[in-house]
């Protein structure tokens, strides 16, 4: 029997060609893991490579950082009506506690104010609840000229 | 090895080297270190898969950070007496300009040096210093 997918899964499958564009999300294995306006969650899992402190084989505040970020420009995608460029202009991270080793990351985030040229999105890394959080953050993405990585096209709907 | 036993090999012998592969996710990002007198320099030389957007293409704003954070702990261990790996407490990054697909390079600033936490500045850069990627601004906690 094929296994039933909620619609916030479902809807994340349809997600998961886009995180695979970009290189640096695929070589940590960044993925869409449950997509919803108000709540958008990319996955990491544990990987022996990605560990930052040896002794306590606890993931680098690096591998974060990046979930985060992704996660935060997925967080705008699924806000905004068409593709734009965007970059990031600015991060912050506070970590609360160490992630527990062997247990995947999931990043969440929530796109919370969107303007012309600047969307402000927060958000919190975590294992089972965004309640007990590994790291919590906020960032400020600006939309840019250029070409998106992605065509209007193919957005998932 | 130790780590305690690595860290003081590698202050002694001023080769991070052996420190910098100890720690796996700096070896995955083939971290390497620079020093010349009291000058550090961390770098990140330029892989495809550190690429975050490959249209432009630019450097993965999460690669960007973890190189900052990677490059403020290790000024640290050299820096410092520690025994252990300091604690990020927080980290800000500004990005400044598009990270382009070639080595990076990261200057450190200890702006202040408490008794348990160390605030740095972290500047990340490419074609010249003056011309910032990135900044990092943390603190770490140190170990007591």
């Amino acid at each position: 029997m094929a296994e039933t997918m909620s619609p916030e899964e479902e809807f994340a499958q349809r997600w998961r060609k886009f995180a695979d564009v970009s290189p640096y999300n695929r070589e940590l294995g960044l993925l869409p893991h449950s997509v919803r306006p108000d709540w958008c969650v990319l996955k990491v899992d544990y990987k022996d490579d990605l560990v930052g402190d040896p002794n306590t084989r606890v993931l680098h505040g690096g591998v974060i950082t990046a979930l985060l970020d992704a996660a935060f420009g997925f967080s705008i995608f699924v806000k905004i009506p068409q593709f734009r460029p965007m970059a990031t202009l600015d991060l912050r991270i506070d970590y609360l506690r160490p992630a527990t080793p062997d247990k995947a990351v999931l990043g969440g985030a929530v796109c919370y104010k969107l303007t012309p040229d600047l969307a402000f999105v927060r958000g919190c890394a975590y294992h089972e609840s965004p309640d007990d959080p590994i790291a919590t953050a906020v960032g400020i993405y600006m939309f840019t000229s250029g070409s998106t990585v992605i065509q209007n096209e193919e957005r998932p709907r | 090895m130790k780590f305690a036993d690595l860290l003081i090999s590698c202050r002694a012998s001023g080769d991070l080297g052996p420190m910098v592969q100890s720690i796996p996710y700096a070896n995955f990002l083939d971290l390497r270190i620079d020093i010349k007198g009291d000058e550090f320099t961390c770098i990140l030389p330029f892989e495809k898969k550190l690429i975050g957007n490959p249209v432009l293409p630019a450097l993965h704003g999460g690669a960007t950070g973890g190189f900052l954070e990677c490059a403020g702990l290790f000024y640290l261990l050299w820096k410092m007496d520690t025994k252990t790996l300091p604690k990020t407490i927080d980290f800000n990054i500004d990005y400044l300009r598009t990270g382009q697909p070639r080595d990076t390079f990261a200057n450190v600033v200890m702006v202040k040096l408490g008794r348990r936490v160390a605030n740095l500045r972290i500047e990340a850069w490419q074609s010249s210093p003056d011309k910032p990627i990135a900044l990092g601004h943390c603190n770490f906690m140190l170990d007591a």
